[in-house]
């Protein structure tokens, strides 16, 4: 038992359940389904104002707001960690406004909101993740007008992102985008995953849980349903790698998790852990270790 | 659940209730259906006691009132339901109900095969503007000669349905050649229901070999 873990409660009183008008989730709830049914497409949504700025993940808010109910457990991890500012606040705000049970752990949760991480535990069937998407769409710097980047979704002319790719290698000799790295959702709609890094992409493909991505400022809404293909974009003779430092977590031991690399004291002395901080806190407590948060 | 209900020729000449917690009950009924049309063909009962107007099967009337209201024109099969459906859908979602099918954002639809083509399919700039059928069905079983594959389904899911006229298979891979524009159908039978995005491939098993 942590502080992430607070059983369902009393809802706070003077707000509609999960804060939102009923109006309001039924318009996201009919834009979640034709998400789901046309994997990879950004759907326009009227995107309300929340109680925190743009960019403090409203759009992962309101689809989660729009989901959640009663017999749900809420998991939220801001870049893989369950207490940090960003994942605190969200998880107090739908224990207070939904009452909900939440919950650290992966396995345990029904909803997972994330900025920016997919946990390192595998997603089950049932489960649904909902990332907080900053800028949804992925030919945005190639092509700065929003009328021109839909009329390439229409046609699925990617040339340009495959151009920015091309350009990275010439440069680089490698591709060196190290996260937001573009996906194919099931060979058509070109995707940002969000700023999930390129060590997480794989987890997308043909996950078991179902993917929800929500912009707020930037009003659009996503989905990848389970079981779908999900490629990172690569060249025959450039495929598509993760690169890792040859490093084990400091803390854990673990070899496979995506590393964090953490100032530990005054001296400047740099340490490496897992980003996820439930998965590298279950690996320590596994070993018997009295447990760090990374 | 108890539910008080003003039948035809009632005195108290009340309509049939809705949900019993509007909120409550909206929010279990579309995580059903969320998870329906992320795994298509997947059988599903709505949690909710309901007493629908006649015409609507219970499910149905459920998926009304939680997707349904003014932004959503809803169109209604004529030989489907009749005056006091749509006085119901009229109180309790207040959607337009249209004229037009090709205006409707939801329709229900009734019969052995819905013509897709008369309902809008959205367009390449707009895929999502596209309608979502409620087709009623008498028989709905995750066991038949029908095969389903694509996003949602893991390796292939069977389904049955009844009544089902040959030209259905035809129309849906008409409608599946659209994409990303087309339909997504929601199958409802009684208090359950399966989804068919547009996404769904169907076909008829040859045999009953290995599945």
């Amino acid at each position: 038992m942590t502080a992430m873990d607070r059983a369902a409660g009393p809802r706070r009183p003077g707000y509609n359940y999960a804060f939102l008008d009923e109006a309001t989730k039924r318009e996201i709830r009919r834009k979640l389904l034709k998400a789901v049914a046309i994997p990879g497409h950004q759907v326009p949504f009227s995107s309300r104002e929340m109680p925190m700025p743009p960019g403090w993940g409203t759009g992962g808010i309101q689809v989660t707001a729009s989901l959640i109910g009663p017999s749900d457990v809420l998991k939220v991890i801001d870049q893989g960690s369950d207490d940090t500012t960003n994942a605190v606040s969200i998880r107090r705000f739908f224990a207070e406004t939904a009452g909900v049970e939440t919950t650290s752990s992966t396995r345990r949760a029904s909803i997972i909101q994330t900025r920016h991480r997919v946990p390192e535990t595998p997603l089950s069937e049932g489960q649904i993740l909902v990332f907080q998407v900053p800028l949804p769409e992925p030919l945005r710097f190639l092509e700065p007008r929003e009328s021109e980047t839909r009329k390439l979704h229409a046609l699925a002319e990617y040339g340009s992102a495959y151009v920015s790719l091309y350009e990275q290698v010439a440069r680089h000799g490698r591709i060196a985008q190290s996260y937001d790295y573009p996906v194919m959702v099931g060979a058509r709609y070109l995707m940002r995953p969000s700023p999930i890094p390129s060590f997480d992409n794989p987890k997308l493909d043909r996950s078991p849980a179902l993917l929800l991505f929500g912009a707020g400022r930037e009003r659009r809404l996503y989905a990848v349903p389970p079981y779908t293909s999900v490629e990172s974009l690569s060249f025959e003779d450039r495929p598509f790698r993760i690169e890792l430092p040859p490093r084990r977590c400091d803390l854990c031991g673990a070899t496979d998790s995506f590393l964090d690399e953490i100032v530990a004291d005054d001296a400047g002395t740099r340490i490496f852990a897992c980003s996820d901080s439930e998965y590298c806190g279950e690996r320590q407590r596994a070993q018997g270790l009295s447990v760090v948060a990374p | 659940m108890s539910v008080q209900t003003a039948r035809p020729g009632d005195p108290s000449g009340l309509l049939r209730p809705g949900f019993a917690e509007p909120t409550l009950d909206a929010q279990r009924c579309f995580r059903i259906l969320l998870d329906a049309m992320a795994h298509p063909g997947r059988i599903a009962e709505l949690p909710v006691a309901i007493e629908p107007p006649p015409g609507l099967m219970a499910a149905s009337a459920a998926l009304c009132l939680t997707l349904l209201d003014a932004e959503t024109p809803f169109w209604l099969d004529p030989a489907a339901a009749g005056a006091e459906a749509a006085a119901w859908l009229r109180f309790h979602c207040g959607c337009p109900l249209a004229a037009d099918s090709r205006q409707a954002a939801f329709a229900l639809v009734a019969g052995t095969a819905p013509d897709l083509t008369r309902f809008a399919e959205g367009d390449d700039l707009a895929p999502e503007a596209s309608a979502t059928l409620i087709w009623q069905v008498e028989r709905l079983e995750e066991s038949g000669p029908l095969v389903l594959t694509g996003p949602g389904i893991e390796r292939k899911r069977a389904l049955g349905l009844a009544p089902l006229a040959e030209g259905f298979l035809e129309a849906w891979a008409a409608n599946g050649a659209l994409f990303p524009c087309g339909l997504d159908l929601v199958l409802v039978c009684g208090g359950r229901l399966a989804a068919l995005p547009r996404t769904t491939r169907i076909a008829r098993r040859e045999t009953d070999g290995e599945d």
